[in-house]
């Protein structure tokens, strides 16, 4: 049993901190640049750990620590893209011309830069409204995770309605008044509590299990507890890719590897941190700090959930693998493994990773939701700039509209869509920006058309493909089964490729094709958005 | 190696750190690179607000 006195103590001593940082970035902020962009001037190490502790929720602990140890070490491969997609494509290849491309469009949110260098208000507001009709649907995973969790931790103490509540109102707090600099400064904070909780998570881990060769042998040795179940999708046990080609590698490699891998790169909330520093310098001090702490959140997470099969096989308690532990669900398999297995002080610092990787990744979903509809969408297309209101005021209104949305959803929101609302903005995002955002820093001859007409094709092929096509997603949504009297349309391997394997080329080929059949932009556009860019001064 | 039979699990694992310590590397050798935009225009839309 737990010492509810000192977990309560901890997390007060806790959320004072969070309230001081939130209150200096509150102090810090003079105008909308910096409630927008924090003032182009943020310190390298904060905006590193605070895209990393936005990167990395809740979910990207437990629930993929949860599959790992249903699909066993071959989820090292998200990963690898994590780090080479989400640290090194991300800030050397796209970080470096995003933000000499926003400066130089002055642009203060991902929707407008695309909207700046395209000269549409059309894209822009297209843009602003995917993340605010799609946003809350992923922020609101988050917060219900959140709040189950924070109900779990303190039993008899927070029902789920008062925890979800309570949960929201402070990160709200520091998000309203602070804008980006309370949620950057606070996520350097969060983040440096997850990197701590995670290295000491690995190193426990590895001793408990007897050293790092010995745990892995032990891990390949219980491949024959593999369920008959999983074994007929593909599953070779916890040290094996599954089969090619079967149920099992389909999942891992389409879904699990390519969804969320790639998806990174078109994150909002994440692509506007690099217009955040003056220059490329914070930008390669970022990517040092950003590659070690994505390791060390899903790196770490992927293999002790795997290793945790070890843990539950060999003890007497249990005598059996993970999954079967948790009864099914792969969500309770983190927390059961840390209660079980690590010291009652660990737990506490557990506790605090968690609710550090949740309140971080909510709190620049908040303000995201908030810039987007407020200055992206009523400020920009629908009011023309000319709101009579100042951008703060704007955004902050978008920001409280875009938080009740959310906790509407959380109270609302049926377990089966919770389940796939994160996968379905990362897919939507990467189909829908991707060619657009991409083919805007690198391709001159992107034309207006060209991304009009990728973002048009990537969103409504996506959202086609969940509806119909794979299996999570419409046996959740039901209109499918509704219309056709079956849940998908499609016999196997369809229902278990992911959506971003289909529409994303769909929606490059759209963009190059278009493009090259439609008007270019002048000379002078394409100078001022690419001024500096191909340019490196040492 | 490392405990692992499949060389895509323990390829994956290794690719993990090397990919990370790539990162450290190139964030060392690039540590003081990096050429500076002016944004002057941002202060006529903040005089503006």
């Amino acid at each position: 049993m737990h010492n509810i006195f000192l977990l309560t103590i901890i997390v007060v001593v806790y959320l004072f901190m969070i309230g001081y940082l939130g209150y200096y970035g509150y102090s810090k902020t003079k105008n909308a640049l910096d409630y927008l962009v924090a003032g182009r001037n943020i310190h390298p190490v904060v905006m590193a750990l605070s895209y990393g502790a936005t990167f990395i929720s809740t979910s990207a602990i437990v629930g993929f620590g949860g599959v790992a140890a249903m699909f066993g070490m071959g989820l090292l491969w998200l990963t690898v893209l994590n780090i080479v997609v989400g640290i090194i494509i991300a800030f050397i290849f796209f970080g470096k011309r995003t933000r000499k491309m926003g400066h130089n469009l002055e642009a203060h949110t991902f929707p407008e830069l695309l909207g700046k260098r395209y000269q549409s208000k059309f894209i822009q507001g297209f843009a602003g409204i995917v993340i605010f009709i799609f946003m809350p649907l992923y922020a609101s995973a988050v917060l219900i995770g959140a709040a189950r969790f924070l109900e779990a931790t303190f039993p008899g103490m927070l029902n789920f309605n008062v925890a979800l509540l309570v949960y929201v109102l402070i990160i709200l707090a520091y998000v309203f008044a602070g804008g980006i600099k309370g949620v950057m400064y606070t996520d350097a904070l969060q983040g440096s509590i997850m990197f701590v909780g995670m290295i000491i998570l690995l190193v426990m881990t590895y001793i408990n299990l007897g050293g790092v060769v010995q745990a892995h042998q032990a891990l390949g040795a219980i491949a024959d507890k593999v369920p008959a179940k999983l074994a007929q999708m593909g599953h070779q046990g916890w040290t094996r890719m599954p089969v090619f080609g079967s149920p099992s590698w389909w999942t891992l490699v389409s879904t699990i590897v390519m969804g969320v891998g790639v998806g990174v790169l078109t994150q909002p909330q994440l692509a506007v941190r690099f217009m955040m520093v003056k220059s490329d310098k914070e930008i390669n001090r970022g990517v040092m700090i950003g590659g070690i702490f994505i390791l060390m959140m899903t790196g770490v997470a992927f293999v002790v959930g795997a290793l945790a099969n070890v843990y539950f096989v060999n003890n007497l308690a249990f005598g059996k693998i993970a999954m079967e532990v948790a009864g099914g669900n792969v969500d309770k398999i983190i927390p059961l493994y840390i209660n079980s297995a690590m010291p009652v002080w660990f737990v506490y610092v557990f506790m605090l990773t968690l609710l550090s990787a949740a309140m971080s990744t909510s709190s620049s979903q908040f303000h995201s939701m908030g810039t987007s509809i407020g200055r992206d969408v009523f400020e920009q297309v629908l009011m023309k700039g000319k709101s009579g209101f100042s951008t703060i005021v704007v955004t902050r209104v978008g920001i409280l509209i875009g938080v009740l949305i959310t906790v509407a959803l959380g109270y609302k929101m049926p377990a089966s869509v919770i389940a796939v609302a994160t996968a379905i903005f990362f897919g939507l995002c990467a189909s829908t920006f991707l060619p657009a955002y991409a083919g805007g820093l690198f391709w001159k001859g992107m034309t207006r058309a060209g991304a009009t007409a990728s973002m048009i094709a990537g969103s409504s092929v996506t959202i086609l493909l969940f509806l119909f096509v794979h299996k999570k997603e419409s046996e959740s949504v039901g209109l499918c089964q509704f219309l056709f009297q079956k849940p998908v349309l499609f016999p196997m391997p369809w229902p278990v490729v992911d959506p971003i394997l289909i529409a994303l080329p769909i929606s490059m080929i759209t963009a190059i094709v278009v493009s090259l059949s439609t008007k270019k932009f002048n000379k002078d556009h394409l100078e001022h958005c690419f001024k500096y860019i191909g340019v490196t001064k040492s | 190696m490392l405990g692992i039979e499949d060389p895509q699990v323990w390829g994956a694992y290794l690719l993990c750190i090397a990919s990370a310590m790539f990162c450290v590397v190139y964030g060392l050798l690039n540590w003081n690179k990096g050429d500076e935009t002016v944004h002057a225009e941002d202060k006529k839309w903040v005089e503006s607000e």
